[in-house]
């Protein structure tokens, strides 16, 4: 599906996009501007970022660089100033073929933790038997088996934000947007979210673009780190994660390439602050 | 075409460390240890106690000898209500008043829930109506009688036309208001899920604003059934026992016996309904987890 707002594009001819590979996503030039006049705040400028199919990129940078705004461009929630998004899935049920995750686990309050997954399949047209042994079968991927019955109130936090993780994987899409998912969780409950994610994606290797400020967690976690700098929100520099799953956060080569992005960080902020 | 996932039991040391993190973490369950009867003892005990205060009080009212000729005791006035209890006429009252609520307030809900509808989806007429609707909810609908008489004449379609008048503006407004404050997340979250359209209503909006439509059912039922009790005092229609006639007869005849138990029974009236609504508000917050289980 494509997305062409950008009379740039228009002017360069650019061949159509729409030969991007099924769970690829591709930003060209993008940029988005919030508000007019002087008010107006550039949140990206010029973002180009291709993302493999089956890749897991994580999307790193200070506060205000972007980053939740070039996830919401990927999922459709906002439209780009300029420059184009696609995505090589084809919308279904109107959507586009991509889940999101949100810091917070957004559930349902008036339903319980399988109603919350029966509804992302129900919203694709799938049918009552189905839904009901689909949402068992995806809580108990996510550990969380015997809490179905649930409602969100009666979950810790933790608990909830695999509910919403499970509820991500019931639209089966072939892009999951995690827009720092596991944020607001103690350093142990997310310890053990990583290695689920692990555990996911070993059987079916979905593609991931996962926002994070926590360097360590993007190198736990990513197959490549790209690093963005503040307002506007640019793509500054990139680093491939070499290193072999499954991976500790708390191991050596984490730590030390962790320790190199944040000094590529530090280097960037720095110049913000002159 | 469903994906497999590996299934988390093959890898039990992680389950396990699991389920003692999530021990340690997941809320505590609420006071479940307490019995029926003492939770229905427990919130019965200060309303029968608030009862016996104002019995006293009117008792010692009535032994003051205020005037006595006229203001009866309570011993009196619910010997009264226990006498027309077992005559016909008073049960026939009750069903011919709650038939009109019930028609009155259906007619409320009706009305409000489509012009809540209507004026929450579509732009300009909220702007047009949003404030008109807020306004009518301030009009003391007593107001409308001599409109509605003169347009519907001395009948049951009058005070219906008032209730509808004075309750079906709170009605809309808790819809429009549950609409308005459904949460940003949450439709982020179905937009991102495909829910569309009307299965975005049918699915989110409608259930995320739950609480605020209750909340305006119930101040419309407080609206109607005061609507209602002016109506049946100024619209006296012949051979149609209501609690209305009844009351205003007592006046006719200085009968203040009767007239205070008429009207304890509209009070137990408004009570009992308006308990019935706290009661769906109590379950949906419960269910939403905003109160504790107590």
């Amino acid at each position: 599906m494509v997305r062409q707002v950008s009379s740039v594009a228009v002017t360069e001819r650019r061949a159509p996009a729409t030969a991007v590979a099924t769970g690829a996503v591709r930003l060209t030039g993008v940029s988005k501007v919030f508000g007019r006049g002087s008010s107006a705040v550039q949140a990206l400028d010029q973002v180009s970022l291709e993302v493999a199919p089956g890749e897991f990129t994580c999307l790193i940078g200070a506060s205000g660089c972007g980053k939740s705004t070039l996830l919401a461009l990927v999922a459709g929630l906002e439209q780009p100033t300029s420059g184009e998004v696609s995505t090589g899935e084809e919308g279904r049920g109107g959507g586009r073929g991509v889940a999101v995750m949100f810091q917070e686990p957004a559930l349902f309050p008036w339903l319980t933790a399988a109603g919350n997954v029966e509804m992302a399949l129900r919203a694709r047209g799938a049918g009552r038997a189905e839904r009901r042994q689909r949402a068992a079968e995806l809580l108990r991927t996510v550990n969380l088996g015997d809490f179905g019955g649930k409602r969100p109130h009666e979950l810790s936090g933790g608990m909830r934000q695999r509910v919403a993780l499970a509820r991500a994987l019931a639209q089966d899409a072939g892009i999951l947007l995690m827009d720092e998912p596991f944020g607001a969780l103690d350093a142990m409950t997310r310890d053990l979210l990583h290695d689920e994610i692990d555990r996911i994606r070993a059987g079916r290797a979905f593609t991931v673009l996962f926002v994070t400020h926590n360097v360590q967690e993007a190198v736990r976690l990513g197959d490549r780190v790209v690093v963005m700098s503040s307002r506007p929100g640019r793509v500054i520099d990139e680093f491939a994660v070499d290193i072999e799953r499954p991976r500790r956060i708390d191991s050596a080569p984490v730590a030390e390439l962790a320790a190199q992005i944040t000094d590529r960080l530090r280097e960037e902020m720095s110049r913000d602050a002159r | 075409m469903p994906a497999d996932y590996p299934e988390a039991k093959t890898v039990p040391v992680y389950a396990e460390k699991l389920a003692w993190l999530e021990a340690q973490e997941a809320p505590e369950p609420g006071q479940r240890g307490r019995t029926l009867a003492r939770r229905a003892w427990a919130s019965l005990w200060p309303k029968a106690l608030a009862v016996i205060i104002v019995l006293a009080i009117w008792q010692l009212i009535h032994i003051s000898g205020w005037k006595k000729d006229i203001f009866p005791g309570p011993g009196g006035t619910l010997g009264n209500l226990g006498d027309q209890l077992k005559t016909g006429l008073l049960w026939h009252a009750i069903a011919t008043t709650a038939e009109r609520a019930v028609i009155g307030f259906g007619l409320a809900v009706l009305t409000g829930a489509v012009t809540g509808a209507l004026v929450s989806r579509i732009g300009p007429l909220r702007a047009a109506f949003g404030s008109l609707i807020t306004g009518l909810q301030t009009m003391p609908s007593i107001a409308w009688f001599p409109f509605a008489i003169i347009l519907f004449g001395i009948s049951t379609t009058a005070i219906l036309f008032v209730i509808v008048l004075g309750a079906a503006p709170s009605i809309a407004n808790g819809l429009i208001a549950g609409v308005d404050y459904t949460p940003p997340i949450l439709l982020r979250a179905g937009a991102t899920m495909g829910l569309r359209r009307l299965s975005l209503y049918r699915h989110l909006i409608l259930p995320a604003s739950l609480p605020a439509m209750v909340a305006g059912l119930r101040q419309g039922w407080a609206f109607a059934w005061r609507s209602l009790m002016a109506g049946e005092l100024l619209v006296i229609i012949a051979n149609q026992p209501s609690l209305g006639v009844l009351l205003s007869t007592d006046q006719d005849q200085a009968d203040m016996q009767s007239a205070t138990a008429i009207i304890i029974v509209i009070l137990l009236i408004g009570i009992f309904v308006h308990t019935l609504f706290s009661m769906a508000d109590n379950a949906i917050r419960r269910r939403w987890g905003l109160v504790g289980s107590s």
